[in-house]
């Protein structure tokens, strides 16, 4: 009977522990089925991705469609290349969509922020986004600044 | 001058020999896959050492978990970012702070109790005892210790986490009246599976380890005296938590490190 109650007590510890790691992969790490389903990549080339990282949130109208999946850059043109995973299946951007990097909340956290265009195309798995803002870096418009007003 | 050296190599050399005897007990004691007659000693031991901690686990982890919480909302609001609070929370209990607090814990909580146990069993000589009978007291008292010891420390790691997080959630959301929605949505943007939880996880198990092998060895190589097994209880604690904080650095710089 002793020896009852102890592994009942065992028992639950470990189904405790168990269901303390479905909560902290589900409500915490927020680990959903998303990931699983359908995504494709398409490339796009900006001339500065300063504060950019990978897994960074791509949106549109504010609403997260895609990660970061990789940044690279180009030496021979002196510019990076970011794959940009979009959710869903190909089809959902039209091929002048463009693409800009902006600045997120009191930590400046980065994203790219797509817009639609106009275009009746559709992007493809490997298309690339031809439109793009790269990353306004504060010190390149003081730059800027200072020497439009020595003009 | 030449004395100091002396004395200074002969410690050096009693350490390294102590060293080298919990070596070959931790060898000995796990040498061989586990067998199944032994599941039941483990689970004993997991009800000692694992269920038995959980009460202090649970409220240590509710108070650190309010505390930070408060401490995070506190500063965070003089900037506006309150929603911060859950990833911050989040973020400073798996990485850290789960790990941590609860290895060290459990140090004081089973590790300190383990040596003392196994120090009696010596003192009264009951391990000797096993062995006139032809039973080996490293697989049947040792190697079941640090076994449940290697599932019990991740598995009060887990519980821990996930008080800690409620414990904030109550703090930020239910009393300070931060809002519901930034505090999950904002840890869930940040916390990562494998990179945040996994090596929180991974830590806890590497403290397991160490603490268990600490306590055991302690208890294993105490004199047989009421005085070497108090010495040897406080050894086991001082030990193991200035290893556990020693090895987080460590662990630390090769698992986040960026190089």
């Amino acid at each position: 009977m002793r020896m009852r109650t102890v592994e009942i007590s065992v028992g639950a510890f470990v189904l405790a522990g168990i269901l303390a790691l479905v909560f902290l992969a589900v409500q915490v790490s927020g680990v959903s089925l998303r990931e699983s389903e359908e995504s494709y990549t398409v490339t796009a080339r900006f001339d500065d991705v300063s504060g950019l990282r990978v897994r960074s949130k791509v949106s549109m109208a504010g609403v997260t469609i895609g990660r970061v999946r990789d940044i690279a850059v180009d030496t021979e043109w002196g510019d990076a290349i970011v794959y940009l995973e979009i959710f869903g299946a190909p089809g959902s951007l039209t091929a002048d969509t463009s693409a800009q990097v902006l600045t997120e909340g009191i930590l400046g956290a980065r994203y790219i922020s797509l817009a639609p265009g106009a275009d009746e195309e559709m992007l493809d798995e490997g298309d690339e986004i031809t439109e793009t803002q790269g990353a306004l870096v504060l010190e390149n418009l003081i730059g800027e600044f200072l020497t439009n007003l020595g003009d | 001058m030449l004395d100091l050296l002396r004395g200074l190599g002969v410690r050096f050399l009693n350490w390294l020999e102590a060293l080298g005897r919990a070596s070959f007990l931790w060898v000995n004691a796990m040498a061989g896959l586990p067998r199944w007659t032994d599941v039941g000693l483990v689970i004993k031991q997991i009800y000692n050492v694992g269920f038995l901690s959980l009460v202090i686990i649970v409220l240590s982890a509710f108070s650190i978990g309010a505390v930070i919480a408060l401490q995070f909302y506190t500063q965070l609001a003089r900037f506006g970012a309150q929603d911060a609070v859950g990833l911050g929370l989040a973020l400073v209990v798996l990485r850290e702070l789960g790990p941590v607090v609860t290895a060290l814990l459990f140090a004081g909580r089973a590790g300190s109790a383990l040596t003392a146990e196994i120090g009696l069993m010596k003192t009264t000589e009951q391990l000797s005892s096993m062995e006139m009978m032809g039973v080996d007291p490293l697989r049947r008292i040792v190697a079941p210790r640090i076994w449940a010891g290697i599932i019990s420390v991740p598995t009060l790691t887990l519980i821990f986490n996930m008080v800690a997080v409620f414990g904030g959630f109550i703090v930020a959301v239910e009393w300070l009246g931060a809002d519901p929605g930034g505090f999950w949505s904002g840890m869930q943007d940040v916390v990562e599976l494998w990179e945040d939880l996994g090596k929180g996880m991974l830590k806890s198990v590497a403290f397991a380890v160490l603490v268990t092998w600490v306590a055991v060895f302690q208890g294993y190589d105490s004199p047989p005296t009421a005085e070497g097994m108090s010495m040897a209880t406080t050894r086991t604690v001082v030990i193991s938590s200035v290893l556990i904080l020693a090895s987080d650095f460590l662990l630390t710089l090769v698992l986040y490190g960026d190089f």
